[in-house]
């Protein structure tokens, strides 16, 4: 020993790391891979291999020719923005799309701001958005869910997600129960294990709450927020099925419909996004709710939830100087 | 026995560590050579009374706190004085100190030195205060702060309750345990006194649920004492901090920028409180203090009575050495220690501990960037957000650190432990407090 080490106090740190918040995230999405693996087949795979890979190697590439900073694409996000984007996309999107999803999901939203931390906006998000609006057919043509070990008696088959049925069926002056008679929108069992047309990641409310919860336990995301976004949901949604059954679904089928719960457990606790103090969880949830509610239920969108995060990221940084946490001893005047 | 209680906002829970917990206090030879630092307290140093080549005995007063916030020094040592001059201190600064050439161990007469356990107490509410200011009792967790002021309660102020802070939340330490385990009879005493001191009916002993045995053993001496509980706690950092202790025990809010007499309390360091007990009752001032030394390559962690004046280096060597592995040394525990710049540093009146940390556990890891997990927010006991303080002040701006209450930090280190993305939080905040207090000072 030459020199004594000399630095500010604490001397020790916990055994959280940005890696480990990372990794998490990506064993809590791996339930819902399995069962989109179960109904969609290998396509799935395919589109999950693309995103992730192009994710990586946009980052790495964007870090080493133009920042020309550390590489820190180790460090898991590339991999779970590669994951979110897949998760929310259908997985019969051609390879070549998926790959310019990845491009704005790493270089725009992301690496333009400064790369991990910086970003205001959830960039699978922002990557699925520009999909949406640069390739609207292919991002609205849904495989219907097949069984794996029936996927060689049956011709993959596209057709459209429950939410885009209630709409069309609205849109065309049928009732709620004349929709639902046709038998193309599912029960609530199917939606919740995910025997349901949509987006890769999005069909099974079990597998993903399940994934939740395991983040929950390990301190990566708060419950507060999916808690609050179900309960703006509900409420919102149930107010209005209420006042007209024949016109407004149930409560609980917007609830499972959609990307609602991959939105409300995934994408809205991205730490990066969201509000800081916990008051301002709760407001930017129920935010979300809202106008999730708002675009299924008024909007040109069957689906909103994608639209309302981002919506409420743009709220972020006024969210963060309008509610802070209690201070100790402190009265408010 | 009381239900076990705890601080409601924030905290942490580092390993413990506590490698000398239950192990009984060691004594060192007196060393050849003493070194007595001027400035042991928060505050003003002390003016130094001796010159080059007086004789001291043990007990003699050195150094006089003049100053308001300041504090008496005694030779824990006889001999002569040898020098007065500047040493590295725990602070990392040259300061003022007493060298002192060890010559036998001869005490002043007037300090009893039996162990005979005095009940009965003599003294008035002033002359208690007055011989706890001249004896030189600080607070013994680490802060230092002079314990007369702290006594001087103002007219129109009543204390309700007085806190005895035996918590000991730092991970490794266990000098307060020690000497719980040993003194307890006289700990119980110093409270009486201090209990008459600042004319209150009711004293309360926090102490955290990992020492059962110091419970155990307390609640058997609280039977004779009815107006002293003894207050089990829920094992959280930092517990020990002032305003944490109180709202765990009494359930009330420290006012931002206010001190604790303003819901009713006085809080006191457990060895702070013994220290009074030998102050008062056997006429002892402090020179001597329980040190706990430990790492995790230590081959003995141990607890040490010992004298001010030694050499950190002497403690780490009756433990068995400095390992091969050791790469940094703190005074104080892992949490709010300082790292020292020379194992040469003297043992002072806030030396609550010595650690020695391995290599591989001494160099910060490399900072990474915020991802904005909101950690830090969540597990500040103060509910600030060290986040936006050390982005402030990293900016210099240091009007908006004043009104996101900056000076209510207390430098518990806890945002910095919890952060994933290992950003020395602190660093900037530590700076941004100290130029936010330059800003107050020079508006006024």
């Amino acid at each position: 020993m030459n020199q004594l080490v000399i630095s500010g106090s604490p001397h020790i740190n916990g055994s959280e790391s940005v890696k480990k918040i990372m990794y998490t995230v990506v064993i809590a999405m791996i339930p819902a891979l399995l069962v989109s693996i179960y109904f969609f087949g290998f396509q799935v795979l395919r589109v999950l291999a693309v995103s992730v890979i192009a994710c990586v190697l946009f980052e790495w590439l964007i870090q080493k020719f133009i920042i020309k900073g550390p590489l820190t694409v180790n460090d898991g996000s590339a991999v779970v923005s590669g994951m979110l984007l897949a998760f929310n996309i259908s997985s019969t999107v051609p390879t070549l799309m998926v790959i310019a999803g990845a491009f704005v999901t790493i270089a725009v939203a992301k690496m333009s701001f400064g790369g991990l931390g910086k970003n205001p906006f959830n960039p699978a998000l922002v990557g699925r958005v520009f999909m949406l609006i640069s390739f609207p057919v292919e991002m609205t043509s849904w495989p219907k869910p097949v069984p794996i070990f029936k996927s060689e008696l049956i011709d993959a088959l596209t057709g459209p997600t429950p939410l885009a049925v209630v709409k069309e069926g609205l849109d065309s002056g049928l009732t709620i129960d004349q929709i639902l008679a046709s038998g193309s929108v599912p029960s609530v069992f199917e939606a919740l294990i995910g025997n349901t047309s949509g987006a890769l990641g999005e069909i099974s409310a079990m597998a993903l709450l399940l994934g939740g919860i395991f983040m929950v336990i390990r301190k990566v995301i708060d419950w507060q927020i999916p808690v609050t976004i179900f309960v703006t949901v509900y409420v919102f949604a149930g107010i209005f099925h209420w006042i007209d059954p024949a016109y407004y679904m149930t409560p609980e089928f917007h609830l499972i419909s959609g990307g609602l719960v991959l939105g409300a457990v995934f994408m809205a606790t991205d730490m990066v996004t969201s509000p800081m103090s916990m008051s301002g969880k709760i407001v930017f949830a129920v935010g979300i709710g809202l106008i999730t509610i708002i675009i299924r239920m008024w909007g040109a969108y069957p689906e909103g939830i994608s639209f309302a995060i981002l919506i409420m990221n743009a709220f972020v940084p006024l969210i963060n100087k309008a509610f802070k946490p209690k201070r100790f001893g402190v009265v408010k005047k | 026995m009381n239900a076990v209680k705890t601080f409601s906002r924030g905290g942490v829970h580092p390993e413990e560590n506590k490698f000398s917990s239950r192990k009984s206090i060691r004594e060192i030879p007196l060393p050849l050579q003493a070194i007595i630092p001027l400035g042991q307290n928060l505050g003003a140093p002390a003016k130094p009374i001796v010159k080059k080549g007086d004789i001291v005995k043990v007990g003699q007063l050195i150094g006089q706190g003049e100053a308001f916030i300041s504090s008496n020094i005694h030779s824990p040592y006889s001999g002569f004085v040898t020098k007065i001059d500047d040493v590295l201190d725990a602070s990392g600064y040259r300061r003022p100190a007493i060298f002192i050439q060890v010559d036998g161990d001869v005490w002043e007469e007037t300090i009893d030195r039996s162990e005979t356990l005095e009940t009965e107490i003599k003294l008035n509410r002033k002359a208690i205060i007055d011989r706890i200011k001249s004896s030189g009792i600080v607070g013994l967790g680490g802060a230092t702060f002079p314990t007369h002021v702290k006594l001087i309660i103002p007219e129109e102020k009543k204390v309700e309750a007085l806190l005895i802070n035996a918590v000991e939340c730092e991970p490794y330490l266990t000098c307060d345990e020690a000497l719980m385990l040993s003194k307890g009879e006289e700990i119980f005493v110093g409270i009486k006194i201090l209990m008459k001191a600042v004319d209150t009916q009711r004293a309360v002993i926090g102490i955290e649920r990992n020492k059962p045995e110091v419970i155990e053993y307390f609640d058997t001496i609280a039977k004779k004492y009815p107006e002293i509980e003894v207050q089990p706690l829920k094992v959280k950092y930092p517990q020990g901090g002032e305003k944490q202790l109180i709202k765990a025990v009494v359930n009330k809010e420290v006012p931002s920028g206010k001190l604790p007499l303003e819901v009713g309390c006085v809080v006191i360091n457990v060895g702070s409180a013994f220290a009074v007990y030998e102050a008062v009752q056997k006429n002892k001032p402090l020179i001597d203090r329980i040190v706990t030394v430990t790492g995790k390559s230590i081959a003995e962690p141990s607890n040490f009575k010992v004298r001010f004046g030694v050499p950190t280096q002497t403690l780490i060597e009756a433990v068995g050495g400095l390992p091969h592995d050791s790469a940094k040394i703190i005074s104080g525990g892992p949490m709010m220690g300082k790292a020292i710049a020379s194992p040469e540093i003297p043992i002072v009146k806030g030396s609550s501990g010595v650690l020695v940390m391995k290599e591989t556990e001494s160099h910060r890891k490399t900072e990474q960037n915020c991802i904005r997990c909101a950690k830090c927010t969540v597990v500040c006991p103060m509910g600030l957000e060290p986040y936006l303080l050390s982005k402030v002040s990293k900016l210099e701006k240091y009007d908006m650190a004043e009104t996101e209450n900056i000076l209510d930090c207390m430098e518990c280190g806890s945002c910095v432990y919890t952060c994933p993305a290992k950003i020395p939080l602190l660093d900037y905040i530590r700076t941004g407090k100290f130029k936010v207090s330059q800003i107050i000072r020079s508006r006024n």
